[in-house]
């Protein structure tokens, strides 16, 4: 009897297709379409990121200036914060759904969100 | 309460030192198992396997059956397992597999060999694994990002494992 047998293909067959099939549900994903704006963790601007905007606004450090926040075709990033250490402006642009810039001392964070809401992450 | 006076001997039947010498060789198999490092815990060749495949093919699914949850029971003891977590999971691999094995019975040894039999057991082992994960281990869907490498890993050791089970009984046969 041969080692491989014609419902072996079969099987086989459905088994390279059940794995293509959950490697594209679970993996194509689906790109940011809004970037979110928060001061003081209220939503206080929603940019879609299908253009290009650049807005500016008064945070906790109005003061010393004013937070710039960019938006380009899928991608969205602070610009410029006057915060002292500006963590927020050299994380650079933000592609992925989920991910946040947060300007602490400005108290305003900026965050890429998907058409499903996406966990930027989870442990346990 | 006194001993008894009457002493009971259980006389091991000729399937039941089969079936023994058939569960050790899948604990050891597993064992040896144990030992190989995996990149990511759930991906294992599933080394016994070969010897449950082998056991449905020459004995039937009882047996089968028999060898696969002395495997399972008996492996966690000696591993340190009895009752963690992998236990679970370990058992509710076998137990999908099981039923699967079962189902394709109906299906004849001619047209579906022990490689198709692997891989649909390999496949319902991990789905089990996965589903029992999800809802005791990890309650949450970003463990199913891992199912394709998963499916991937079943599909893979579950071809291997079948064909050197066939190529085991060609040569004895």
């Amino acid at each position: 009897m041969r080692a491989v047998r014609p419902g072996d293909w079969l099987v086989i067959a459905a088994g390279l297709l059940a794995t293509a099939a959950t490697a594209a549900a679970q993996w194509g994903r689906s790109p940011p379409a809004m970037a979110q704006v928060r001061l003081d963790g209220r939503i206080v601007a929603e940019l879609p990121l299908n253009g290009t905007h650049r807005i500016a606004l008064d945070g906790a450090l109005a003061a010393r200036g004013q937070t710039v926040i960019e938006v380009e075709p899928g991608r969205a990033r602070i610009a410029a914060d006057p915060g002292p250490r500006q963590y927020c402006v050299q994380q650079g642009w933000l592609t992925r759904a989920g991910s946040v810039a947060v300007c602490a001392p400005s108290h305003i964070s900026l965050q890429l969100v998907g058409p499903g809401g996406a966990h930027d992450t989870v442990a346990f | 309460m006194a001993p008894s006076a009457t002493t009971l001997q259980v006389e091991p039947s000729a399937r039941d030192r089969r079936l023994a010498r058939y569960a050790a060789a899948a604990i050891v198999a597993s064992l040896v198992e144990a030992a190989i490092p995996s990149p990511l815990p759930g991906v294992k060749p599933g080394l016994a396997n070969i010897v449950i495949l082998i056991v449905l093919a020459r004995h039937g699914w009882r047996d089968a059956a028999w060898v696969s949850v002395l495997r399972v029971v008996a492996g966690s003891l000696l591993a340190g397992q009895f009752l963690a977590p992998g236990f679970f999971l370990a058992g509710a691999g076998a137990l999908a597999s099981l039923a699967v094995l079962g189902a394709l019975q109906a299906v004849s040894w001619h047209w579906l060999g022990p490689v198709g039999r692997s891989v649909a057991a390999a496949f319902a082992h991990i789905g089990a694994q996965l589903l029992l994960a999800r809802l005791w281990l990890v309650p949450h869907d970003g463990l199913f990002n891992l199912a394709p490498v998963f499916f991937g890993a079943s599909l893979l050791f579950g071809i291997l494992n079948g064909i050197v089970a066939a190529r085991l009984m060609q040569e004895k046969a």
